[in-house]
């Protein structure tokens, strides 16, 4: 169960997609964190991910966990974006027969899940193929 | 640090236990532990569970298993690494023995799963990936794993009859160990034409949901008189990677494997070529693909060829579960580790009967966390 404290917190990588730029080395990190995995460096600059990246590895989920079930099969892939960070996401409007690794991609903001019959409604980013 | 030996084993048939309780089970692995070990006391226990909590609904677990053991208020320490659980509780047993703080420790696993339904276990199993950054989006564990199988077919030719292959193999081996979880032959056919969980993995690709304990207990060298003999822990190493799988560098190599596996060798002063069998965790058929990989047993990006050329097979060059594995034996993910190496006990003492590898000298267990964020490796050997 998702806790409305527990999705707050999150909002500004879910929402803005917003990252950590570490200031001794540049290593992005994303959700930001307090001691750079690359340098132990400490101090960040906040930076937005790059909009467009593509698809390094997916599946398509069949049996979904609670929450999905109202939407699978649905493909989940890691996207590597153009600014070498990688992350996982829903990839959307997509024939799921023709979805290959190396696909490129945009990010959107979208609903992602929703919690129960009265929860909460849990918004993020999710990818669609962008036109070679 | 002192030289420390398993000396006792204990295990129950695993499967759906329902007539049974969490503390039944385990007291029962626990108990037969104890006699094989011959000792009439514990001086300390340790117990590798992933999510008493949300499986059956109970933490405390130390004091509630030290409670049911009769032994007196001897010290109880719950080991939690997800699905490494049981190798990092057997990790954390024999420091305490090695370092001189206990001579005689019990070492546990145990996960009851078959309480809540499938997708509640799901959700149990989900929280050893990265809730806010994997889970939220609707990936699940076998969809982890799907993702690294793209990858390693994708890069290295890996094929969907290989992976089959590795089920097959472990479920041939599993028909020979009386208490697997599926003791059932099944065909690269019925691998294929199973029902799709995450593509590319199928349902009989996947680990089985289990219950079930396994107990080991340990103590220092020099000892006299054991009931059986001792098999020796030859080397202990542990390592992490990041809990996100998408935060690796490489998405089908297990960096914590390799650093824990290096680790081990150089304790033991051993390579790779030494083993005579080792019992890996095969959560998924792609994962013992990869974790033989990581362990050296094969070249980068060749162990999808291993199981079907008969390598890893029982009367191969180097048995790989002959226990059956998670795959035919069950997966109650805390027992796992411990279970691992309740076969390495008896494969290094010639009494696994059937599914005896043939002159065992080194035996190594290799238990996983999640994606492989947390990896556990041991060696054993004859004393």
């Amino acid at each position: 169960m998702i806790g409305s404290a527990r999705y707050w917190r999150e909002i500004p990588q879910r929402y803005r997609y917003e990252a950590a730029k570490c200031d001794a080395c540049g290593k992005i990190h994303f959700p930001p964190r307090l001691v750079c995995s690359a340098c132990r460096g400490t101090a960040f600059g906040k930076i937005i991910l790059a909009p467009q990246g593509e698809v390094e590895t997916f599946t398509i989920i069949r049996v979904p966990p609670t929450g999905f079930s109202a939407e699978a099969p649905y493909a989940v892939g890691i996207v590597r974006l153009d600014d070498g960070v990688k992350v996982t996401a829903q990839i959307v409007d997509v024939d799921l027969g023709q979805l290959q690794i190396g696909q490129r991609v945009r990010v959107e903001f979208r609903r992602v899940q929703k919690e129960g019959e009265a929860g909460l409604l849990c918004y993020g980013y999710k990818f669609v193929p962008v036109e070679a | 640090m002192r030289d420390v030996a398993v000396i006792g084993v204990g295990m129950n048939r695993w499967g759906e236990l329902w007539e049974k309780s969490y503390r039944q089970i385990w007291t029962e692995a626990a108990l037969e532990a104890i006699a094989d070990a011959g000792v009439d006391r514990v001086d300390a226990l340790y117990v590798g569970c992933m999510s008493g909590g949300l499986f059956v609904g109970q933490e405390h677990l130390g004091a509630l298993l030290a409670d049911q053991l009769g032994m007196g208020p001897i010290p109880g320490t719950r080991v939690e690494s997800a699905c490494a659980s049981g190798g990092l509780a057997f990790r954390q047993a024999y420091l305490a023995a090695a370092s001189g703080e206990h001579d005689i420790v019990l070492a546990t696993g145990i996960e009851k799963m078959t309480d809540v339904d499938g997708g509640a276990a799901t959700y149990a199993l989900s929280t050893a990936a990265d809730q806010e950054y994997e889970c939220y989006h609707g990936v699940t564990f076998p969809g982890l794993y799907a993702m690294m199988a793209r990858v390693h077919m994708h890069r290295y030719g890996t094929t969907r009859e290989q992976l089959a292959q590795v089920a097959v193999k472990n479920h041939a081996h599993g028909l020979l160990n009386p208490l697997a979880q599926f003791r059932s032959k099944i065909t690269v056919e019925d691998v294929l034409e199973s029902v799709m969980v995450a593509d590319p993995l199928r349902v009989l690709d996947c680990s089985p949901i289990t219950d079930g304990a396994a107990a080991v207990v340990l103590a220092a060298l020099p000892l006299k008189g054991t009931r059986r003999p001792p098999v020796k822990v030859v080397a202990s190493a542990a390592a992490t990677d990041t809990i996100g799988l998408h935060d690796r560098a490489d998405l089908a190599w297990l960096r914590s494997t390799e650093v824990a596996a290096a680790s081990a060798y150089a304790r033991a002063g051993i390579t790779p070529a030494d083993l005579s069998f080792c019992e890996v965790h095969d959560c998924f058929t792609i994962a013992e693909v990869m974790v033989i990989e990581a362990l050296g047993l094969v070249e980068r990006g060749k162990g999808g060829e291993a199981a079907a050329s008969g390598m890893t097979a029982l009367g191969g060059r180097v048995p790989v579960n002959p226990s059956g594995g998670l795959k035919s034996k069950g997966h109650p993910v805390g027992a796992t580790g411990i279970a691992q190496i309740r076969e390495a006990v008896l494969q290094l003492r010639g009494e696994a009967e059937d599914r005896q590898v043939q002159d065992a000298r080194w035996g190594l267990t290799q238990n996983m966390g999640g994606t492989g964020a947390s990896s556990v490796v041991h060696i054993f050997g004859r004393v």
